[in-house]
């Protein structure tokens, strides 16, 4: 019974404890909303794992109220899937624990917004279906607009109505290609599109090419890609820092549409519509890295620093998809993970930072001692080797992945530099800033506000998924290999969602 | 019926266009609503313009498709909550800032920017 409806809970789950925790809880009620919360989140990591286990033997599909694909609304779980829904659960957890000390008072609902926002990510991960993503996307949306504005402030207000104005225009554009999608394949189921659009001749099929680049342009301004990437920094930046460490996943949600429509739906045996946008994606990635690149060395502010290394992750994430093969898809997915992760540390390790250096803050100039300065400055030092890539961490491991995904000439020749002349900057940029704020502090006694312990761990808790990720680079890359097989050869996901063998009857 | 159809959503996504590049953040929500207002004509004529017909099959030899009528109806109902939040969004801005330029009025001052 509960197998069969496995595949709706992670949806279930964020959504009755966001209506929990906004029920009034009398006089104390932030007590009971975080003890849902991280109840929720728990049960989300519980569900994620089963969910990851159960897609090794193949895609399950759920078709809601039993209608069947094509013509109801399905939800699938395929390992790509599953593996995006177990990052944002282990993303979640540390986070929302970050926040249950004290974060969550700067405003009213944050911990409801939070579990509404992990619902549209979630969704977006699941959905097996065009419109159902535009929802989700939608419910993550709003939850992220409120979400920014989270704690006040007259900075936050300006970058968050930059946000909101570009995306509600981006959610026009989605509008507009499901439009030019439907009226000429008559589908938006994803398996459905994908065999459709394969067949189209002529006419029909440029017409299916302009909604799948309008697609593409909706996708890379949730990714953040070159020219659609100026709202990333300044809202990332200004914003508090556990909001912006659960933003780590929202770049990912773009890049993972991309992923699956620009496969599933525009794969290589999509007949005239084929390969539509990896060009684009070739060099407004390698573009978008540059641009990170810059931005990283002229920021002087730690935080739009970790803002703009989102940017470069995005680039070289997006440029190494577009290599199209599966050595690059395994090194997008591994980087993915290590790239959340690290983001999220960071900035979670950037707000303490803040807080305990007072007027300064996160600028990156000399301050004074931190009250817990010797185990910041060592998390720090962890997390800007992970980030950089060098060894021993995860992000070398990943970095390698990407150089060895290049394979021919020209994609050397283009990749290789850019990717590690960033990767310089990022190193100068990080121990300019290291060495600034934590060795070259002023004489005297040091701050006296000190972090509760438990905000230290749930720091911790996202650097040991780092350590997790380089002490199992085997066994995870031989998992992602898997992925990256079924993200080539969409034949399975396309049986498992039209053809006669449901896991749900 | 077809060439005014698409001339109405033209003019419409036009207009919206040029007020969305205005600098000041009434005229942008403004023109947002107007491009949803387009996107939603637009989302309906997918399914093809089809006169005096039911959305329902089996009944009639003819008939319309219903799928954009009910993409149509959740465009309408998540376009009008994304309005609403801006509207309220662009006021705190005016009032908050003192301003509704969308952008900071001085920009020379890049030092103090972070």
């Amino acid at each position: 019974m509960l197998d069969q409806h496995l595949v709706i809970l992670p949806l279930l789950i964020p959504m009755l404890a966001a209506l929990l925790q906004l029920l009034p809880w009398g006089e104390e009620p932030q007590r009971y909303r975080r003890a849902i919360g991280i109840i929720s989140c728990l049960a989300l990591i519980g569900v994620a794992v089963t969910l990851f286990i159960q897609s090794q033997h193949g895609p399950s599909v759920y078709a809601l109220g039993s209608w069947q694909a094509p013509y109801g609304i399905v939800l699938v779980v395929d390992k790509l899937s599953a593996l995006m829904v177990l990052l944002t659960a282990l993303l979640a957890l540390p986070v929302l624990w970050y926040a249950c000390y004290g974060e969550d008072n700067l405003g009213s609902h944050f911990q409801a917004l939070f579990q509404f926002q992990l619902l549209g990510i979630l969704g977006a991960f699941l959905t097996g279906d065009l419109f159902n993503l535009f929802v989700f996307f939608e419910i993550l949306l709003i939850s992220s607009y409120a979400l920014l504005m989270h704690g006040g402030g007259k900075q936050k207000l300006r970058a968050t109505l930059h946000y909101v104005l570009l995306n509600l225009t981006g959610s026009a554009i989605f509008l507009i290609a499901l439009g030019v999608i439907y009226g000429i394949t008559g589908t938006l189921n994803m398996a459905d599109l994908a065999v459709k659009v394969a067949n189209l001749q002529a006419d029909d099929a440029h017409i299916a090419r302009v909604g799948g680049l309008l697609l593409l342009i909706v996708f890379a301004l949730k990714a953040a890609l070159l020219p659609l990437y100026f709202w990333l920094p300044q809202a990332y930046a200004m914003t508090t820092g556990t909001v912006a460490a659960l933003f780590a996943i929202m770049t990912k949600v773009g890049i993972y549409a991309i992923i699956r429509v620009f496969t599933l739906i525009f794969g290589e045996d999509s007949g005239a519509a084929a390969l539509l946008g990896y060009d684009w994606l070739w060099w407004l990635g390698l573009g978008t890295l540059a641009i990170g690149g810059i931005g990283v060395i002229g920021s002087r502010d730690l935080r739009l620093v970790i803002a703009y290394l989102v940017v470069i992750s995005v680039g070289t994430m997006l440029t190494t998809f577009s290599m199209n093969s599966e050595r690059s898809i395994t090194a997008v997915m591994y980087y993915m993970l290590h790239s959340t992760f690290i983001t999220a540390a960071l900035f979670l390790i950037v707000d303490v930072v803040a807080k305990q250096r007072g007027k300064t803050s996160s600028r990156i100039i000399k301050g004074r001692k931190m009250a817990q300065h010797a185990i910041l400055g060592m998390m720090f030092f962890a997390a800007a080797i992970a980030i950089i890539g060098m060894p021993p961490f995860s992000g070398f491991i990943g970095k390698l992945f990407i150089l060895e995904a290049a394979r021919t000439g020209a994609q050397v020749a283009l990749l290789w530099p850019l990717v590690l002349g960033s990767t310089f900057l990022v190193m100068v940029s990080l121990s300019r800033a290291g060495s600034r704020m934590f060795w070259h502090t002023f004489d005297g006694k040091p701050g006296d506000v000190s972090s509760p312990r438990g905000q230290l761990i749930a720091i911790g808790l996202l650097l040991l998924a780092i350590v997790g990720l380089t002490v199992f680079a085997g066994s995870i890359s031989n998992f992602i290999n898997g992925i990256a097989y079924d993200v080539m050869h969409p034949a399975a996901y396309i049986e498992a969602v039209l053809g006669k063998e449901y896991s749900y009857e | 019926m077809e060439a005014l159809y698409s001339v109405t959503v033209g003019m419409l996504t036009a207009c919206s266009i040029y007020l969305i590049l205005r600098g000041r953040s009434f005229p942008i929500v403004i023109g947002i609503t107007m491009l949803s207002y387009a996107v939603n004509l637009f989302l309906f004529s997918t399914g093809r313009l089809v006169l005096n017909q039911l959305p329902i099959i089996g009944n009639q030899a003819e008939y319309t498709d219903p799928l954009p009528q009910a993409l149509v109806l959740t465009a309408i109902v998540i376009g009008f909550a994304m309005t609403a939040y801006s509207i309220i969004l662009a006021v705190r801005v005016r009032g908050e800032l003192g301003t509704d330029e969308v952008n900071e009025p001085n920009q020379n001052d890049g030092e103090a920017q972070r």
